[in-house]
């Protein structure tokens, strides 16, 4: 396969996947959510959760995007540095995103800063976002994709706090942050915390977190230990079903870290709303793929 | 329980028995209208294009799509509720003004907008978000069109709908606010949780 070929296969690809995960949420969340919807108790909670459920059978069944909010594409790329299309990848993915945003159709979500005028074609000046992580040696490609909507990126959050405030203030700023912006951000949430040095780490490690599958844990025992703490403490607030009261609140909490400054600790938080809407793709150098997130996917 | 419905025009006494936290639905005409609308018509005392006495707004940017052979007829493609906040400012004002009956949005509403709707007599709602296809759906037709110049979004489309919702009451026109209400609920519970988790995460020794 010629090179040429190669970019426009990879870039069709991209563009439908991207399209699919508009319209129907991944097997995770969806299993979450109807666990979440069966443990609540009130009128209220469980009839929010019926629309919410009856919502994405239509967007199935009508193929649109299930939410008018279909975000800033995000794509988070774990790259073999001997994956064929090591130097195209991110101008595909742009352009993947062109082709996505007329085929699904999405909303048209970038505006220039500064200059302040929406594009029209859904990609701007570093958008969509492209985070890379190259793996030595290998030749697959794995990509996380993100529709990172307004509603939760609002809450988004990050800051240093001094070693004194010990991971009792991680504790207090990642539950400040459910109380008062998180509970607009349609919730059940689900929590990314990133733990690092300084506020970009923990950003970066936050958004991460947001990829993880529902349900594993850190492999840090003791940070697996407060991802379970936060969980049920979040919980335990009970915001329920888009903030408007229930017996839960989220739909998991992830943290991502990595070592410290001994002077500092850097902490985020980021959330994705009820209607996560992410994807994982793997291409092997042939560029057959694999999709782990979808099962039921045909592109 | 029966669906308790509401159909346009509403009256007052329509809304005497219903309270926060009520799921209602509308039948009847329902216009989206957000942040330049509400601007026009209370900073620029501009008047409004259509009637809205005894009607319902829906704070909310749709996509829609021209109808095939159908000149100047749309079609609803997604339609989801915006934050109603937004629009605090010109709310109190703007149920005086118009004769607004109900108000669907997003999230919580001050308390200008409480003060209206105990005096004029109004609700506001929350749809769903996150539900656009369902909230399409329920539009049977778009049957007016105004102030276009605004663009997709800020047009003020009027639709007609049939069992619209649920609509989850979160101001009441008895001085309900059911966000306000769960705030409180919501940080006493935080502090809770706080207290619970500290002592087991001393990993800093």
């Amino acid at each position: 396969m010629k090179k040429q070929q190669a970019v426009a296969k990879m870039t069709d690809v991209m563009a439908k996947f991207v399209s699919y995960t508009g319209k129907i949420l991944p097997d995770d969340v969806y299993a979450k959510l109807e666990e979440l919807r069966s443990k609540e108790t009130s009128e209220l909670a469980t009839t929010i959760y019926d629309t919410m459920f009856e919502n994405q059978t239509l967007a199935k069944k009508l193929d649109r995007p299930c939410c008018q909010d279909t975000g800033v594409l995000q794509f988070w790329v774990k790259c073999g540095s001997k994956f064929p299309l090591i130097g195209e990848v991110e101008a595909l993915l742009k352009e993947a995103v062109i082709e996505a945003t007329v085929e699904s159709p999405l909303r048209h979500n970038s505006v220039e800063t500064f200059d302040e005028y929406n594009t029209g074609k859904n990609v701007g000046k570093g958008t969509p976002t492209v985070f890379w992580e190259i793996v030595p040696d290998s030749d697959t490609c794995e990509i996380d994709t993100y529709m990172a909507g307004g509603g939760c990126s609002l809450p988004g959050k990050a800051m240093v706090l001094m070693p004194g405030a010990g991971y009792e203030g991680v504790t207090e700023f990642v539950l400040e942050v459910m109380t008062t912006y998180g509970l607009n951000a349609c919730p059940p949430l689900l929590v990314g915390v990133g733990v690092a040095t300084s506020v970009e780490t923990a950003a970066l490690l936050s958004k991460k977190a947001l990829f993880r599958p529902l349900g594993t844990h850190n492999e840090n025992a003791n940070a697996a230990k407060m991802e379970q703490l936060l969980e049920d403490g979040i919980n335990s607030i009970g915001l329920g079903p888009q903030g408007m009261s229930g017996n839960y609140s989220v739909m998991g909490v992830n943290i991502e870290n990595t070592a410290r400054h001994p002077s500092t600790i850097g902490v985020a938080v980021n959330v994705g709303c009820w209607s996560h809407r992410k994807g994982h793709i793997i291409f092997d150098k042939d560029l057959n793929y694999t999709i782990t997130s979808h099962k039921e996917v045909e592109l | 329980m029966a669906k308790k419905i509401l159909t346009t025009p509403i009256k007052a006494e329509d809304l005497e028995d219903i309270k926060i936290g009520d799921i209602i639905y509308l039948n009847g005409h329902i216009t989206t209208c957000r942040d330049v609308a509400h601007r026009r018509l209370i900073e620029a005392g501009r008047e409004l294009p259509v009637d809205l006495d005894g009607g319902a707004i829906f704070h909310a940017g749709p996509i829609v799509r021209p109808i095939k052979d159908q000149e100047g007829k749309y079609e609803m493609v997604s339609v989801g509720p915006t934050t109603s906040m937004r629009m605090e400012k010109f709310e109190k004002e703007f149920i005086e003004e118009t004769g607004v009956k109900l108000i669907v949005g997003k999230g919580g509403m001050g308390k200008g907008t409480m003060e209206g709707c105990e005096k004029f007599k109004a609700l506001h709602c929350v749809f769903p978000a996150g539900c656009a296809v369902v909230a399409a759906e329920t539009v049977e037709e778009i049957e007016d069109q105004n102030w276009m110049d605004l663009g997709m979004p800020e047009t003020l489309w009027t639709c007609r709908v049939k069992e619209f919702g649920p609509l989850i009451v979160s101001i009441d026109t008895h001085g309900g606010n059911l966000f306000e209400k769960n705030k409180v609920i919501f940080n006493e519970k935080k502090e809770k949780a706080y207290a619970e988790i500290i002592p087991h995460v001393s990993f800093i020794k």
